[in-house]
């Protein structure tokens, strides 16, 4: 059990069991995705209310729910680089913010999208679509942040303390809804009670967030591996890799 | 753990738990402002600036809404069932905007208490549903929650 873990801080080791997760995970991911998608684009009854428009919610609310999963990933990859000073956490954390970045922006771009058929404009500043747009800039303030360091260490601990003190952002943008009067709507699945969603919609629904998730994964692994590379440029085993001429 | 990191842990604690403190305190603070809209009860209640831009959110109220034959001017009522307040606009109304239906005004509000929209958005609700699941919600009188109507 704890040797898996102080493996985990060995970069020729992480990047050779990451190799072995994506060549299993990535085509799944792929699969998930253009099933969970093509059913839901193509195939779900339209909404009694919105029509074709609402079938936006099959990339929105799996790119918005991934986001800010997303940093409570990168939050923690940041909290245990402060504490047990782990390189591969802070390699973790680097890679997962313009992931996430990516993510807040489609939700806010397919929200955009959304807004002016249905509410009648682009932009509101409402609660949840004002919070969200501080979560990209949180995503974007790490990116920033940890480029403008010279030194790597410092870099790595700075972001990890604005990782930690913009995780207060996430309750936030999930309760917004609830805590104030807002013009996005509130969650319509629903852990507890019945979800006001039809099953027919919300079982493609589902299928998505699960291939959002693992896409989201597949992007954080391929980015670390990159990453590992690039620190371990000098090392024997990345030497030994680009000799052999092997990517795995 | 070693000492050295459960200081450190300690102290990621307290980063956390202090900046979320005072963020939260901001937060509750301008409660008043986070929200997008007042109700029609909070207008009732003068708690809504007049003469000044707001917004009103609320139901639009069944057959409350009159078009000017001639012109894009409306007039119709927002309501949260505990107040009502009529608005008048003058412009293109959003696909989903209809009576029984959430709607968002924003304004100023004139000393008649009638509110003068410079803007109209639709307010989309969290259900979901395909159409002949609608038209037999309509037939059997109860809604999405399995109340009577």
């Amino acid at each position: 059990m704890w040797s898996f873990f102080h493996k985990l801080g060995s970069p020729p080791w992480l990047y050779s069991i990451s190799g072995v997760i994506l060549r299993w995970l990535l085509p799944i991911t792929l699969v998930a995705l253009a099933v969970g998608l093509t059913w839901g684009l193509l195939f779900t009854v339209p909404d009694f209310r919105q029509g074709n428009s609402y079938r936006i919610i099959y990339i929105h609310v799996p790119a918005a729910v991934v986001a800010l999963a997303g940093y409570y990933v990168m939050a923690i990859a940041g909290a245990i680089n402060l504490i047990w000073k782990m390189k591969m956490a802070d390699v973790a954390m680097k890679s997962a913010a313009p992931v996430g970045a990516a993510l807040t922006f489609v939700a806010l771009l397919t929200g955009a999208i959304w807004g002016k058929p249905t509410w009648g404009t682009w932009w509101v500043w409402d609660a949840r679509i004002t919070s969200m747009l501080i979560l990209l800039f949180l995503y974007l303030g790490v990116i920033a942040l940890y480029e403008a360091f010279d030194n790597k260490e410092a870099a790595g601990k700075a972001c990890a303390v604005l990782c930690l003190v913009g995780m207060v952002n996430i309750p936030i943008i999930y309760k917004s809804v609830d805590w104030w009067y807002s013009l996005h709507q509130p969650a319509s699945i629903k852990f507890t009670g019945d979800s006001s969603i039809d099953t027919s919609m919300l079982y493609p629904l589902l299928l998505t967030i699960a291939a959002f998730y693992a896409l989201f994964t597949c992007c954080l692994l391929m980015n670390m591996r990159a990453e590992l590379l690039q620190r371990g440029a000098r090392t024997s085993w990345v030497k030994k890799l680009a000799l052999a001429g092997k990517s795995t | 753990m070693h000492p050295v990191r459960k200081q450190r842990l300690y102290l990621v604690l307290f980063v956390v738990l202090f900046s979320s403190a005072a963020i939260g305190l901001v937060v509750y603070a301008l409660s008043g402002n986070i929200n997008l809209f007042f109700p029609p009860a909070e207008i009732a209640a003068g708690n809504a600036p007049v003469g000044q831009p707001i917004r009103v959110g609320g139901m639009v109220v069944d057959g409350s809404v009159q078009r000017s034959d001639n012109s894009l001017a409306v007039r119709f009522e927002l309501t949260d069932y505990e107040a009502t307040v009529p608005v008048v606009y003058e412009g293109i109304l959003p696909d989903l905007f209809g009576e029984g239906q959430g709607a968002v005004a924003s304004g100023v509000l004139n000393d008649e208490g009638v509110l003068q929209a410079s803007e109209v958005l639709a307010k989309h609700d969290e259900n979901y549903m395909p159409p002949e699941v609608a038209d037999a919600l309509e037939k059997s009188g109860y809604d999405e929650k399995g109340n009577a109507k």
